[in-house]
């Protein structure tokens, strides 16, 4: 998994920015990706690619339940958002809906990903090379189920009776 | 080592006899609950699957399943009429029996009519599509906020996975002072442990405090953990709790109470005798001061609504200050429940509310989340019962709001700037 940073070092990022509230009666997705970050970055669409990666500060996805959230950040195209932290139903939204991976990194590797560095994320061996500092740095791993439902690409395709 | 009341709950519904922070079960669900915002993006979650070969034949059980209009009602514009109007043919077809529309009979916000309808019992593990389901947890019940694809999941299966949260114990006690409320209480609590002071974890909130606190005031302290991050608030059932359900419900239940020797992550005690009157600032819930402090700061609207803070006893709180006093800036009242609003009418309060010169409007989350009904515009500022400031929250992302009690806002409302309740004449 390749892409460039888009980064945002802001703590605490809630839904309400991430897609604010009169988008919540819409349900198309590919019209609530066009709202991505509008609270925070009004030209957030036409900054981001497909495939980018998002790094950013702690509690990322704090605030409401809305699965709009997600979404509109996949629609957008952001396949991953490297934070210190995620707020809980965000990173559950995320996993379970299969829209992007929330992924864990300390915050001194925040501050050294820059903005447009290409990383490179190997989810198997949890680790992250930046081809532009030409860095290595460490991802905390996913929990054993979490893990199992990113492969399964969401909840979806997860047979949960499986697990008990 | 004993258990806790949130790992009890969670233990008794994955069939197992006992359970730790971190272990992830599956867990049976006793209650479900969408709205007119998560309902139609968990049918559009059913349109992918179906797409996938994934088809929603029944629900797991219609009985427990039930449905909220509240965000955009009454319909703002032509979109969220279609999406009512999407939820109600949704609910016939599936047979939901506990579809409560505006318009028809009682209705109001999910999170109010989980309380006043008695729809959430102790010991249940309730999930809702959205964020401040957690206010349930004051029943004694296990209820948390879930996406669209999660409760399309357990709609489906009467199921899902769930990580037993560490548990933080708010101990409270002290001498409530006059004049501050639950509201304060947990504005000052957030204050303390930040926007991600509970992430993933239970708040459990216990001590004298609480025993002699009346339920509805108790459900604000619950409704507020969302924005600790929590994923449950709890309080263990008592007397309080049974009295409050006896005229709501005959269904059945049975009490889960924390062991003598269970364990906590860690244990905060409060003592609340000094504590004085709070107003969460711009832009986040956890920007708190004492609300002397912000004395005189201007405001262009005072907002008393929401699940938070439009409640009987909020609304009687509000009324006490603004009996026989006219507000100095626009002030919105919206019963969070039409219970509420006939309560409110028979007790006078709606009255006092109009003659003041406020605005007296249906039950619906409204403005509180930015969607209708007395929105910001850019650069105003407003005082609010709700439970969110983010940028943009209540409006414009330029508009201000500060959060408190109602017994603030309505002193706020007829000064026409931040006033503490006790320095109103």
């Amino acid at each position: 998994m390749t892409g460039k940073v888009i980064k945002y070092d802001i703590e605490n990022i809630d839904t309400d920015v991430i897609i604010p509230g009169p988008y919540l009666k819409i349900h198309d997705h590919k019209e609530l990706g066009k709202h991505s970050m509008e609270g925070l970055d009004p030209d957030f669409s036409s900054k981001v690619n497909k495939g980018d990666f998002m790094v950013t500060g702690k509690n990322f996805g704090c605030g409401s339940s809305r699965e709009h959230a997600p979404i509109a950040l996949h629609e957008s195209g952001i396949q991953a958002i490297l934070a210190p932290s995620f707020a809980r139903i965000f990173y559950r939204n995320a996993v379970d809906g299969g829209y992007l991976l929330p992924i864990e990194i300390e915050q001194d590797i925040v501050k050294k990903i820059q903005d447009r560095d290409e990383l490179e994320i190997n989810l198997n061996e949890n680790k992250i090379f930046n081809k532009t500092q030409k860095e290595e740095y460490l991802i905390k791993p996913f929990p054993e189920l979490i893990s199992k439902i990113v492969s399964a690409g969401g909840l979806i395709n997860f047979k949960i009776e499986e697990q008990n | 080592m004993g258990m806790n009341i949130t790992e009890k709950i969670l233990a008794k519904a994955s069939n197992r006899t006992k359970v730790s922070p971190d272990d992830v079960v599956i867990a049976n669900i006793d209650k479900v609950m969408i709205h007119d915002v998560s309902g139609p993006g968990v049918i559009k979650v059913f349109e992918l699957w179906e797409n996938k070969g994934i088809k929603l034949e029944k629900l797991y059980d219609p009985e427990k399943v039930w449905i909220s209009e509240d965000h955009f009602v009454p319909a703002s514009d032509k979109v969220s009429a279609n999406n009512i109007s999407l939820l109600s043919k949704w609910s016939k077809k599936f047979n939901v029996k506990k579809h409560y529309k505006y318009g028809l009979g009682q209705y109001g916000i999910c999170h109010t009519l989980s309380h006043e309808e008695g729809l959430i019992l102790p010991g249940e593990l309730y999930v809702g599509g959205d964020s401040h389901t957690n206010t349930s947890g004051a029943m004694g019940a296990l209820a948390v906020g879930l996406g669209h694809t999660d409760i399309a999941y357990v709609l489906m299966n009467g199921k899902i996975w769930f990580k037993i949260p560490e548990t933080i114990l708010f101990k409270l006690s002290g001498k409530k002072p006059d004049y501050i409320m639950a509201k304060d209480i947990i504005l000052k609590i957030i204050g303390e442990i930040g926007t991600d002071g509970a992430n993933y974890k239970a708040m459990q909130f216990s001590g004298d405090v609480i025993e002699k606190m009346t339920m509805e005031e108790r459900l604000t302290l619950t409704n507020m953990t969302t924005e600790a991050g929590a994923k449950n608030g709890i309080i263990e059932p008592d007397n309080t709790t049974y009295e409050y359900l006896k005229s709501r419900t005959n269904e059945k239940y049975i009490p889960v109470y924390s062991d003598v020797d269970a364990e906590y992550s860690e244990i905060y005690s409060y003592e609340i005798g000094d504590l004085e009157p709070i107003v969460a600032k711009p832009f986040s819930p956890k920007n708190i001061s004492v609300a002397r402090e912000l004395q005189g700061i201007e405001l262009d609207k005072a907002y008393i609504g929401s699940c938070t803070g439009a409640k009987l006893e909020d609304l009687r709180n509000a009324a006490k200050i603004m009996k026989g006093k006219k507000v100095k800036i626009r002030t919105e009242v919206l019963p969070a429940a039409q219970s509420i609003f006939l309560k409110a009418m028979k007790e006078g309060l709606v009255n006092v509310f109009l003659e003041a010169g406020a605005i007296v409007g249906p039950p619906t989350c409204g403005a509180c989340c930015g969607a209708h009904m007395g929105v910001l515009a850019k650069d105003e500022v407003c005082i609010s019962t709700t439970n969110r400031n983010f940028p943009g929250r209540m409006g414009h992302v330029e508009s201000k709001t500060y959060l408190a009690s109602p017994l603030v806002v309505a002193s706020s409302a007829i000064n026409g700037k931040i006033t503490d309740p006790r320095d109103v004449d």
